[in-house]
């Protein structure tokens, strides 16, 4: 028993930051109809933003996550301005390719940078774990799901509560009616962007001191965001959280129980099940239309 | 005209390797003739249906191990072995068809990755089929008769005269009542339901046949290099075989070879001036000039300037009425 | 005869056809008229299996429709056409029609790969036929034209050409008209009664009254998802009950 709840955990902290990523696509797959196979690559970059803020300028924590945000945010917004603004009346292919050649160019710009050798990222947290009962938890993790839950609610309340997510959900509901109301379409795509590819910065600077950083990391960061978008259903916000966090807990589980080697696996299972079987998704309330 | 080109370019082909100055070279053009089979094979779905497969690793890997397997373990010959590893990758093929059927564009690739995920993570951890992360070395090289065919050049021929088959059944396929039907299922699904094309059955026959034919280049690559292993399944290859498809022309019969060519010669080219990850970055930026700038790739923008005037794209070659 | 039996089409709350039934005679022109959200193109997926009805049964020759893919309706000859233009873009329109043609061959897989004279015999014919039906619509001067590049006129023509060259017995066109000038419906007006000629049975969705009542043989009014009224053209322009649909809601004839 006790070494279920470890597992269970364990695959909070982990799905603490798969929402993060989750939530991040679901707003820019599922709202913006953008196929963004570089979601990762922005994951990866936070991670490697982190570990210059805190191995080579010897930042603090906070600092190396705000950096690494700031910094997701704004290749984020850049790319949707340069690339996928010029191309918005094209078909989802089309983009579908341009983000798959930004994925193939950040990755190996990362490689050039950084090189291939995985970095650890130094943290100021003890090692020794906190027992909590049953179970232990060592500070980063901790701490990681702290903030990772703080990151999600403040995601939900920018989308529910503030103005600028007011305007992003009436734009991807109905793009006409809002820009007649005068929000500013552009604007509102790249800030959308912007803020997805935040939180996947966000999650790469959370996850990075907890694993180890390398350039091709992101590969399956991309591929476990889908499997919790198409899991949570497309533009789904709360599914997305929910998905993540369940995605966490079942690679836990397989890892723990079946094998660690095919942890990695859920997420592909993840996204072939649903697909074949309930292609909107466990939460989502109506058919969606393919 | 184009017929005494067509001769030009048999006859060349043919006797290349008598004309190449070095084995390396030889070895350049084999890869360029085995990625030519994965480039044909990819194009038959991406540029004739429409749907993306960015697992199409998986099938290539499939024919690969199998193709290894049965030489290594059963000590197979050769040929069976080929024959089984299409069959093999191709039943592959009918399986992602048919589970994928109702899904379209983003989906269908996610699928196709997820796949290809799985094969490669069963490739890496069932160790005692696939020797794991150290893979299958000593792979036996293929013999005809009494002639073994392990020279650089005896693999040539046999590359070639797989290129031939491949184009063959491509050029057969498209040119056909099934390459309309396929055409018609790109361009306009709902209408090509409304005159009675099944899209169940198409939609798995070119998923059938594109994963056959990436078997056989798996094959042939597993025999060449005589050694497999879960390298196979990395994303570069499947990426290089989709920058292949996208610069020479999807939905073209010589496009996928125009790229292939172009990108084993190139790479290998600027070898001595770039490392392979400068030239990935390169890809990267060129997969999106490329939609901005080419998006029909260099064939058709060839055909274009050669022919003059911008032609409607040909679903058959319909003799003059 | 194609024949609707109680076809009903639910979307979760709302109910877009119910109890529809009407039958469609033989070398008959009948017509669907109705305000706007009737639910007449609902009808027509309905009929050639682009929805899934959620009650009711269509038959035609007395087996069911209902539940078969569109294709597999099409090859049973019944073939639609679509609302909103519906070509295949980058091919020409020789291809287009060839194309069309597509249940006339039988050519398979292994045939194909295999076959050689054969085959080219069959393409040669196929575009032979393609021929005709380009020159029964009348586009042989843009044959060989990309389909998206022509005038939306022409393209509707393209539309048809497809439909007839897939050999349909019974043609449904959706609202042929839609969007043509006064010229050009009369074309199609001309079109659709020489394909009555053939001895093809059309049913139709249309706006246009005049159009409507000038080539119908039977007209059937769809109201908020029912049939309201069933018969020759000029008992329907009489019908109360018809003319009170029409005041109700903005008039969509032209």
């Amino acid at each position: 028993m006790a070494e279920l709840l470890q597992h269970l955990l364990n695959g909070l902290v982990l799905g603490g930051t798969y929402a993060l990523l989750g939530i991040g696509l679901t707003l820019i797959f599922g709202l913006m109809n953008v196929v963004n196979f570089a979601h990762g690559e922005f994951y990866t970059l936070g991670a490697y933003v982190s570990f210059a803020a805190l191995a080579l300028a010897g930042a603090g924590f906070f600092v190396a996550l705000l950096a690494a945000i700031v910094v997701g945010a704004a290749l984020g917004w850049l790319c949707e301005v340069a690339l996928l603004r010029p191309l918005r009346n094209e078909s989802i292919d089309t983009t579908m390719l341009v983000m798959i050649g930004v994925w193939i160019a950040m990755q190996n710009a990362e490689l050039l940078g950084w090189g291939g050798v995985a970095k650890s990222i130094p943290h100021p947290f003890p090692t020794a774990p906190l027992v909590l009962g049953p179970v232990a938890i060592a500070p980063l993790r901790l701490f990681v799901l702290v903030l990772a839950a703080g990151l999600i609610a403040a995601a939900w309340l920018l989308i529910q509560k503030t103005k600028l997510g007011r305007a992003m959900r009436a734009t991807f509901q109905d793009r006409d009616t809002a820009a007649l109301m005068g929000v500013g379409i552009g604007r509102i795509h790249a800030a959308t962007f912007a803020f997805g590819s935040a939180l996947a910065a966000a999650a790469g600077a959370l996850l990075g001191p907890i694993f180890l950083v390398y350039p091709s990391m992101g590969d399956l960061a991309s591929l476990k965001a889908f499997s919790v978008v198409i899991l949570g259903g497309l533009g789904n916000l709360p599914g997305a959280t929910l998905g993540g966090l369940l995605l966490g807990i079942a690679e836990e589980l397989g890892a723990g129980y079946i094998s660690s080697g095919y942890r990695d696996a859920a997420g592909f299972v993840i996204i072939i099940l649903v697909l074949l079987f309930r292609p909107s998704g466990l939460f989502a309330r109506q058919e969606r239309i393919a | 005209m184009r017929r005494a080109g067509g001769w030009l370019l048999a006859a060349g082909a043919l006797t290349l390797p008598l004309w190449l100055q070095s084995p390396y070279h030889v070895h350049v053009a084999i890869m360029a003739g085995i990625f030519g089979v994965l480039a044909m094979s990819l194009n038959l779905l991406l540029g004739y249906t429409g749907q993306l497969s960015l697992g199409h690793a998986a099938f290539f890997g499939v024919g690969a191990y199998t193709s290894a397997l049965l030489t290594l373990k059963l000590e197979w010959s050769f040929w069976p072995a080929l024959a089984v590893a299409v069959g093999l990758a191709g039943a592959a093929g009918f399986f992602i068809g048919r589970l994928a059927l109702k899904l379209r564009g983003a989906y269908f690739v996610l699928v196709t990755i997820s796949f290809a995920g799985v094969i490669s993570l069963l490739s890496v951890n069932w160790i005692e089929l696939t020797n794991g992360p150290l893979g299958l070395p000593g792979v036996p090289a293929p013999a005809l008769g009494p002639w073994s065919l392990r020279t650089k050049t005896a693999y040539y021929y046999l590359v070639l005269a797989a290129v031939v088959l491949s184009y063959a059944v491509c050029r057969r396929i498209v040119r056909s009542r099934i390459g309309r039907a396929l055409v018609a299922l790109r361009e306009n699904e709902a209408l090509a339901e409304s005159i009675g094309v099944d899209v169940t059955h198409y939609l798995v026959l070119a998923a059938v046949v594109s994963a056959a034919m990436a078997g056989l280049g798996g094959s042939l690559y597993a025999h060449y290099t005589r050694f497999v292993s879960p390298e196979v399944f990395l994303f570069t290859y499947t990426v290089t075989m989709v920058i292949m498809v996208v610069a020479g022309g999807k939905g073209t019969l010589a496009g996928p070879l125009v790229g292939a060519v172009l990108f084993t010669v190139l790479p290998e080219a600027l070898r001595a001036v770039a490392s392979w990850q400068w030239q990935m970055l390169a890809y990267g930026v060129l997969l999106v000039a490329l939609v901005f700038f080419l998006p029909r790739g260099i064939v058709p923008q060839l055909s274009a300037a050669i022919g003059g005037r911008r032609r409607a794209e040909p679903a058959s070659p319909t003799p003059r009425s | 005869m194609l024949a609707v039996n109680d076809l009903a089409v639910r979307f979760g709350g709302v109910t877009a056809l119910e109890r529809v039934s009407f039958e469609v005679r033989p070398g008959s022109i009948t017509s669907v008229i109705g305000p706007n959200g009737a639910g007449k193109t609902t009808a027509f997926n309905a009929i050639t299996g682009y929805l899934r009805p959620t009650g009711g049964r269509v038959t035609y020759d007395g087996a069911a429709l209902t539940g078969l893919r569109p294709s597999a309706i099409a090859r049973r000859g019944i073939v639609r056409t679509f609302q909103k233009t519906s070509v295949f873009p980058a091919l020409s329109v020789e291809d287009n029609v060839v194309t069309g043609l597509h249940l006339r061959s039988t050519a398979g897989f292994l045939a194909v790969l295999a076959g050689r004279r054969r085959l080219a015999a069959e393409e040669r014919s196929l575009a032979a036929e393609a021929a005709d039906i380009i020159e029964f619509v009348g586009l042989t001067h843009r044959r060989r034209e990309a389909a998206s590049g022509l005038p939306y006129g022409e393209q509707r023509l393209v539309e048809l050409a497809v439909a007839l060259a897939a050999r349909p017995r019974v043609l449904l066109l959706d609202e042929p008209g839609a969007g043509m000038t006064g010229a050009e419906k009369v074309v199609v007006s001309g079109l659709i009664r020489r394909v009555r000629e053939q001895g093809v049975t059309v049913l139709l969705v249309e706006h246009d009254m005049r159009m409507v009542m000038g080539i119908s043989d039977t007209v059937i009014v769809l109201n908020g998802g029912r049939v309201i009224a069933e018969g020759a053209p000029a008992a329907i322009r009489a019908h109360p009950e018809v003319i009170r649909a029409y005041l109700g809601a903005s008039a969509g004839s032209s």
